[in-house]
């Protein structure tokens, strides 16, 4: 299998450079044009210094005077193949350059695209540092070498113009050249192959080193408070060094690789003035033959290394498109229904028939078998102690994950037959931890959907948020800096349960949502909830008893299961792990009654 | 107080980028004499072939009664030696430069990695993650790129620039003269186009980084962009980026090419120019045709590398650009500062024994400008109290955690750790490692790394056994919830932790941090997402353990103020009670009034409509 792989580097190299092509077919053809431009005119200009040297100097020399229009001419003739050259240099570095960038921005946009489309679960078995990497250096990779791809192709031309040339001028002489040439190639598919398992493990550590980044960045307070610098420095290190190594064992052999392909060029050069000379002894040409002929070998050089230069990328290109592949394949890709939610007022009807949720990687279901309904416009609440599968239950509901088993009813409809779209127009979800993003305020609230700023205030009013944002300095449109950094974490949860509110959902899923805000807040925000004219069908993981007291109904969550549901009062007296769990304050030792 | 780091100079000249670099990277300098040796005698196999074609032409086949085969033979088989050679040595200068420069490049990265750790938390949270990232990451590639090809190229183009110099002095020195002049233009372009090159590539660069900064949000926040339906916002939000980075990638181009096109324009100036001047020069006698054709081939060799060279110039300018924000990084500096390597004179260690706090007139704001987050705080907390901290969310809670674990240092006053019998040290003159030994603090949001339950847990701890941890959850009386898992305490806990929920989390940071046996240990919120039983069970278990030892607590959850010795009341910044539990219970005023409102909720009383 390996073997197989490598034999087939170069073929996929050249697939890989038709796939480019054929994406910017059109910048291509330009930028060709351009880069043959180029390449007649560096043959042209060598031509026209040749017969300035014949008709002009050598004349002038001759006779001993100057004629000044012809001087004139001779330099017009410079000036004019030069812009011609500089229009072909535009043509080609300009273009190849739009055309890279544009590979460049498409792909990030179909990777990125891929992030957002799949499934939590694919993301869960994904570092973002990884997916970082892919979206930046894999993405930068695979494309690096259209900047010199026109050029490359370009030299071909010139290569063919001179060929030809050569072959006209003494066959033997030529065959220089077709022993060169070749060779060129030869060396270069040699390099390809020894190259390629480099470059995909450089590329690989390239994530690895940006993994590690990442994840030390975002624990960059754990860090800091338990003094772990020093051995998180170490943990970079260790990964840095061997991407040191692996970026040097690539450097070994492009090390090797630059000066062969330079060098072969100029030993053709010497082999066609050894040979050439016997040749004209022989009278078989003459000297201007022979030094045209010699001229047009150096000027070989240029166009041999640009090919190498395409060639050389190819390697890394190849892995970092293969690092790609994987995430633009990836399927899982949540699929959607038909069907429209009811549009009636009010809450939702939520059925749970016999849902159970595993992760991936893990023997023992997170959620086993749970079933229950929650009536339109009812208040459930889910209590369970730490690690029982409260937040995977939540996450089920509003169709985060999909359950394994089981369905997950919304007004008597599968919410997997829903469009796309419909699960989050009518319900709304607020985890554990408030995500915020780099935005304002408002785009934290309205997410760009279609509310006005009473809206969002009246929704921050219920919050309990409007006092910090109204002291905030630009009010709505303070910054809130990356996942609310600016803020503590109880003013997050409060913007997260405004975003929230804002969207009167039919049925809002708060998964311990008030953790991080103050009792008396968390009062006021429940107090508002029930004050509302239509309310919502509510399912609350909560443990705090005025929450539980709201409640029409409590499931007692276990291990993954609903162990029992009742009223609050219900299960005191009949489950002793929910008079326990929910009277652990009361029940504390030296607190007075 | 979202404090960004300074945006880069995009003034600064590449050289005082490259000397603020190289003094950055003393690895680098290691070896570099012979290198640059060997990258003259590469420049030699660049002038040998052209030299060898004239030598063969003038001297060999135009030889005075035919073609002198022999010296022919000779030189071709010389020069083909020479090329050999050449080649050999561009190898050993290759595998130097890219050793040195990877090895130097590591080493920046490394250091630009551990001051991102070394930088205050108000810099950590402002700055953007992603783009942190990228500074060492994509950054230090583009350099390792542009060194890969762009160094050992602008190496020889010097070096032969140079040769080809000479070589045209002893042919002509009126002609040499003419090329110089014509490419005198060219060197004031490229200095104008380096300058602009150096804006252009250094905008392309900070738009990778907010790429990835965005990028990395849909990623983290993946589960609240699909609760609410938002993925084509946040597509457009990536796309957005997107097209700003290719945007500022083509102005970037177009600047290049306005480089590479001033080259071609100088070369064919300098053709023009050598024609006429030759001629005149020739037809006054002082020099001769063959001297004229000659140099027209001869300027070829000085053309080129200066053809090269701009294109070297352009990419390291992209370099330069990536290397600025990386040594931006590592010139800023910490805010707080280890006084173990900012003034190891006057480092002193932790007095033995269980540590007390004492605040000093103590002023802390987040901006300049900005309300007090507290105000002129002087209190003493005595050692082995455990003291709670309560007051409403923003009332300076967290910022009196942070500045006793000097994760900030104060605006005014001084924080000081000791105890009346030891003697009180300010917090400023504490090494790091004696301070992050002795006090540990546990923040709400315990990041867990991607692994297992006991390497977070080891985290606090390097070197105790899987049995260790165990035993720790024990103590804890955790015992039943690690059971519980999977793989018991060898479970992993996947990226963050995701595999957890947020309490479980929780267990694991309180944990990490009670292995790490503090002498004072601050909880910030550290259990507010666990069930009230396990909670009770957990700080229970803490009493015991940590009997002896100073604990500042602060927490939502009143039942910890209940059984604490002690408890301070924090409002706007200001400490307005101080007592015990009984005492302050019956006292009109904020704790009995918070208190009154936790007993509601806890005991599922609904709160009075205000």
């Amino acid at each position: 299998m390996p073997r197989r792989r490598r034999d087939a580097v170069v073929r996929r190299g050249i697939r890989h450079v038709g796939r480019a092509i054929a994406l910017q077919p059109k910048i291509f053809s330009a930028a060709l044009l351009g880069s043959s431009l180029f390449a007649v005119m560096t043959v042209a200009s060598a031509y026209v210094i040749g017969e300035i040297t014949d008709r002009v100097v050598l004349p002038s020399f001759d006779q001993g005077s100057a004629s000044t229009a012809a001087l004139a001419l001779a330099v017009a003739a410079i000036i004019g193949v030069a812009l011609l050259r500089i229009v072909g240099i535009i043509g080609r570095r300009l273009l190849s350059g739009i055309m890279q960038y544009r590979l460049q921005a498409q792909m990030r946009r179909e990777v990125t695209g891929q992030y957002l489309r799949l499934p939590l679960s694919w993301h869960q078995q994904h570092p973002t540092g990884q997916l970082l990497s892919n979206a930046n250096s894999d993405v930068e990779a695979a494309w690096f070498f259209v900047a010199p791809l026109a050029f490359g192709l370009g030299a071909v031309v010139i290569i063919l113009i001179t060929g030809g040339a050569m072959v006209v001028t003494d066959p033997l002489l030529a065959l220089i050249g077709l022993v060169v040439f070749p060779l060129v190639f030869v060396i270069n598919a040699l390099y390809s192959q020894v190259m390629s398992p480099r470059q995909q493990r450089a590329q690989q550590l390239r994530a690895e080193v940006s993994e590690i980044a990442h994840e030390s960045f975002d624990a960059a307070l754990v860090v800091k408070t338990l003094g772990r610098e020093e051995s998180e420095t170490e943990r970079f290190n260790a990964r840095a060094g061997e991407l040191r190594d692996g970026l040097i064992a690539v450097g070994r052999v492009r090390g090797l690789f630059d000066p062969l392909i330079e060098s072969l060029p100029n030993l053709g050069t010497l082999a066609v003035l050894l040979l050439g000379a016997h040749r004209v002894a022989d009278g078989a040409i003459d000297v201007g033959e022979l030094v045209s002929i010699a001229y047009l070998f150096t000027l070989l050089a240029l166009p041999i290394r640009a090919i190498g230069w395409v060639l050389a990328e190819l390697p890394r290109a190849l892995a970092g498109y293969d690092r790609i592949t994987p995430v633009l394949e990836a399927t899982g890709e949540t699929p959607y229904g038909p069907e429209d939610a009811a549009t009636t007022a009010g809450g939702a009807a939520l059925g749970l028939q016999g849902i159970g949720y595993t992760f991936a990687g893990v023997e023992r279901p997170a959620v086993r078998d749970v079933t229950f309904d929650v009536p339109a416009g009812g208040t459930v609440a889910v209590v369970g102690p730490t690690g029982s599968g409260k937040s995977t239950l939540a996450g089920l509901l509003v169709r985060l994950v999909d359950p394994v088993d089981g369905t997950v009813l919304l007004d008597g409809l599968d919410i997997r037959r829903l469009r796309e779209g419909q699960v989050s127009d009518h319900a709304a979800f607020v985890a554990q931890q408030a995500f915020l993003f780099d935005d304002t305020v408002r785009g934290n609230i309205t997410l760009g959907g279609p509310y006005t700023d009473e809206d969002v205030w009246a929704a921050l009013r219920v919050a309990a948020a409007d006092d910090f944002v109204t002291a905030l300095p630009d009010g709505l449109d303070t910054h809130v800096g990356e996942r609310g950094a600016s803020l503590s974490g109880g003013q997050r949860q409060r913007l997260a349960l405004a975003r929230a509110i804002v969207r009167r959902p039919r049925l809002l899923v708060l998964d311990d949502a008030t953790s991080a805000v103050d009792p008396s807040v968390e009062a006021r925000i429940l107090d508002a909830l029930r004050a509302s004219d239509a309310p919502a069908t509510v399912v609350v993981v909560a443990y705090r008893q005025a929450t539980i007291a709201l409640a029409d109904e409590v499931v007692w969550f276990e291990h993954g299961r609903a162990v029992a549901r009742g009223s609050h009062a219900y299960l005191l007296g009949e489950v002793p792990g929910y008079a326990d769990l929910v009277r652990a304050y009361s029940q504390a030792d030296g607190v007075p009654a | 107080m979202t404090v960004t780091l300074p945006d880069e100079d995009r003034h600064e000249g590449g050289i005082r980028t490259l000397r603020r670099g190289l003094r950055m990277m003393p690895e680098f300098r290691r070896g570099l004499p012979l290198t640059v040796l060997l990258a003259v005698l590469a420049t030699a196999g660049r002038v040998v072939v052209p030299i060898a074609v004239q030598q063969v032409l003038d001297r060999g086949i135009g030889a005075e009664g035919g073609p002198d085969l022999d010296f022919v033979t000779w030189v071709v088989l010389g020069c083909a030696v020479i090329v050999v050679l050449t080649a050999v040595a561009v190898y050993g200068m290759n595998l130097r430069l890219f050793r040195t420069t990877e090895t130097a490049l590591a080493g920046l990265r490394v250091r630009a990695f551990r001051h991102v750790h070394d930088l205050s938390a108000v810099h950590q949270q402002g700055d953007k993650r992603g783009a942190l990232v990228s500074r060492v990451t994509s950054d230090v590639d583009q350099l390792s790129q542009f060194m890969q090809w762009g160094g050992v190229l602008g190496l020889i183009s010097f070096g032969q620039l140079l040769v080809a110099t000479v070589v045209m002095f002893v042919y002509s020195w009126q002609l040499t003269l003419v090329v110089l002049v014509c490419f005198v233009p060219l060197g004031i372009a490229v200095r104008w186009f380096a300058a602009k090159l150096a804006v252009v590539y250094g905008v392309v660069r900070e738009r990778i980084g907010d790429l990835l900064a965005a990028v990395s949000e849909s990623v983290v926040g993946a589960s609240t962009v699909r609760a609410y339906g938002v993925r084509e916002r946040t597509a457009e939000r990536i796309d957005a980026a997107i097209d700003r980075h290719y945007r500022a990638a083509v102005d970037a181009q177009r600047v290049a090419v306005g480089v590479f096109v001033s080259g071609e324009f100088a070369a064919a100036l300098a053709n023009a120019a050598l024609v006429v001047a030759g001629v005149y020069l020739g037809l006054a006698g002082d020099i001769s045709a063959g001297t004229l054709v000659a140099f027209l081939f001869l300027v070829t060799l000085f053309v080129a590398p200066v053809q090269t060279a701009s294109e070297v110039i352009n990419e390291a300018q992209n370099a330069l650009a990536g290397f600025r924000r990386v040594l931006d990084i590592l010139d800023t500096e910490p805010d707080v500062r280890d006084p173990a390597t900012a003034a190891p004179e006057s480092t002193v260690h932790l007095p033995e024994g269980v540590l007390g706090v004492r605040f000093d007139h103590v002023t802390f704001r987040y901006s300049p400008g900005a309300r007090a987050a507290l105000d002129d705080i002087d209190l003493v907390i005595e050692p082995r109290r455990r003291v709670a901290i309560v007051g409403e969310t923003g009332s300076g809670k967290t910022t009196f955690a942070k500045l006793v674990t000097r994760l900030m240092d104060p605006v005014e006053g001084r924080v000081l750790l000791g105890s009346d019998a030891a003697g009180w040290v300010p917090l400023s003159d504490v090494s790091f490692a004696s301070l992050r030994s002795r006090v540990v603090m546990v923040p709400q949001d315990g990041f867990l790394f991607d692994a297992t339950v006991a390497d977070n847990v080891r985290y606090g701890r390097p070197g105790i056994s899987d049995a260790d941890v165990a035993t720790a959850f024990d103590d804890l009386g955790l015992t039943d919830w690690v059971t519980g898992l999977p793989h018991g305490v060898a479970s992993p806990v996947g990226q963050r932790g995701e595999s957890l929920s947020a309490g479980e989390r929780q267990l694991v940071a309180v944990a990490r941090a009670y292995v790490a046996d503090p002498d004072l240990l601050v909880l910030d919120e550290a259990t507010s997402a666990v069930d009230p039983a396990t909670e009770q069970r957990l700080t229970r278990a803490l009493d015991t353990l940590t009997a002896g030892r100073t604990t500042l607590t602060i927490a939502h959850r009143l039942s910890t103020a209940e059984r604490a010795d002690e408890i301070l009341v924090v409002d706007a910044g200001h400490v307005v009670q101080r007592g015990s539990h009984a005492e302050l219970v019956g006292t009109d005023g904020t704790y009995a009034r918070l208190h009154a409102s936790w007993r509601r909720s806890s005991a599922g009383e609904p709160e009075p409509v205000a």
